[in-house]
């Protein structure tokens, strides 16, 4: 039990492992981290890469991550797992792409309005046949 | 009998809706249960990350950062909109955008400029009717949303934010309640709300690669956009539930529509018989 810690890997996603083990490996930002039971609280960011755990059995799992945050206390490691690459350039494109998809969608603004009245338009030319079709049943009769 | 024709007809029409309703109401009653699980799967993330930021705000309490500061001021007010992307689904994104409208109002009246940003086809198109700056929109999240598909977007606010052109930042979606109910709901994103979270006491604290400050950022950042992946998920969960609702009383509708048709058609036959028989026996009557 003593030689044992608990360790979580989640993501805002999912949740990935959960369970106690020996030892879990990661990569940290500021280089390889190896983290037994009792292993002084840290908290740091990790790279993208594997998260290697040694389970009870000894044998090993690992999770591959893009990234994400690890915080260790001594009886538990959480691995805060990003699910997606992140880096500021990357996260720029992003914003930039989500800006112009908001300034499409208001230069569409005029034809979205068109199709509306089209459709208004053809809803009262069927009304109309509609009308026209019954007015000549009643006539045959 | 042309009229009975024309009833049968009817009949046909409205049973072949009926088969459409119903189906719907049985796809989105097995999408609410998927729904669900993404949400229960995406819990244990954002309480982990509240932890280690109640962990983090205790380790340098003289060091606020920006997303935590109450500003005096409220220039200008950006809004996260989550809708759907189709429709069908009752009044669940009118609810919210009415909501939002009396909300935006008031900020409006107190000369307060709005930003909106959006998700959902829903949103998009009902926002950029009204007299809102839209600063970016997203469309197509479809079933399973992943949080890539929000970092963009978000990331537009919390620049502002960062920037002090905004001030302040509201979440609005429909929350998942049960089945039956969904309730329309503005969360405060930023700033954020303290964390009251006093069962951090111990006196210990993490050693920190690299920086306090620097994590505190990444943290808050990651927390931001779980909390709007939990409103999207939210959001998923109650469209497919007020969708079922309203396939659900269309179905019944429907029923109801033939049963009274059904009526109607016999009665026009009866009609139809009784004459033919009075027509037969006065034939008879006169030979």
């Amino acid at each position: 039990m003593a030689n044992t810690i608990h360790c979580d890997i989640v993501s805002a996603e999912e949740s990935i492992f959960s369970g106690a083990v020996k030892m879990v490996f990661a990569t940290g930002e500021m280089g390889e981290l190896g983290i037994a039971p009792r292993h002084t609280p840290l908290l740091t960011r990790l790279k993208p890469g594997q998260v290697r755990v040694q389970l009870e059995t000894d044998e090993e799992a690992f999770y591959y991550v893009s990234g994400g945050l690890i915080e260790v206390q001594p009886h538990m490691v959480t691995v805060l797992a990003d699910t997606a690459i992140r880096a500021n350039d990357l996260d720029e494109a992003a914003a930039q792409k989500a800006k112009e998809e908001a300034e499409k969608a208001l230069a569409d603004r005029a034809t979205d309005v068109e199709v509306a009245e089209a459709q208004a338009k053809l809803a009262e030319a069927m009304a109309q046949i509609a009308a026209l079709e019954r007015l000549r049943n009643i006539r045959k009769r | 009998m042309s009229n009975a024709r024309e009833i049968t007809t009817k009949i046909r029409s409205v049973e072949n809706t009926r088969k459409v309703t119903s189906a719907l109401e049985m796809v989105s009653a097995s999408k609410i249960r998927k729904s669900q699980d993404k949400m229960a799967a995406s819990r244990p993330y954002a309480s982990m990350v509240k932890q280690v930021i109640g962990h983090l705000s205790k380790a340098r309490p003289e060091y606020k950062h920006p997303f935590t500061v109450e500003r005096e001021e409220v220039k200008r007010v950006g809004y996260v909109i989550i809708s759907s992307d189709r429709g069908l689904c009752g009044g669940l994104n009118n609810n919210l955008f009415r909501n939002l409208l009396m909300d935006i109002k008031q900020w409006q009246d107190q000369g307060v400029e709005v930003d909106v940003v959006t998700f959902g086809k829903k949103a998009g198109q009902f926002f950029k009717r009204i007299a809102v700056n839209i600063a970016a929109s997203t469309q197509d999240l479809g079933e399973s949303p992943e949080v890539t598909d929000l970092i963009g977007p978000l990331k537009v606010l919390t620049d502002a934010y960062k920037e002090g052109s905004l001030d302040r930042v509201v979440l609005a979606y429909n929350d998942f309640v049960n089945t039956m109910t969904q309730r329309p709901t503005l969360d405060q994103l930023l700033p954020l709300p303290p964390t009251d979270d006093e069962q951090v006491r111990e006196i210990w604290d993490y050693i920190y690669e690299p920086d306090a400050v620097e994590l505190l950022d990444t943290v808050l950042t990651r927390y931001l956009e779980s909390l709007v992946y939990q409103g999207v998920l939210e959001n998923l969960a109650s469209e497919h539930a007020a969708r079922m609702i309203a396939m659900k009383n269309a179905s019944d509708n429907a029923s109801s529509l033939i049963d009274d048709l059904k009526l109607v058609y016999n009665k026009a036959r009866q009609a139809a018989i009784t004459q033919e028989i009075s027509e037969i026996v006065s034939g008879a009557a006169a030979v």
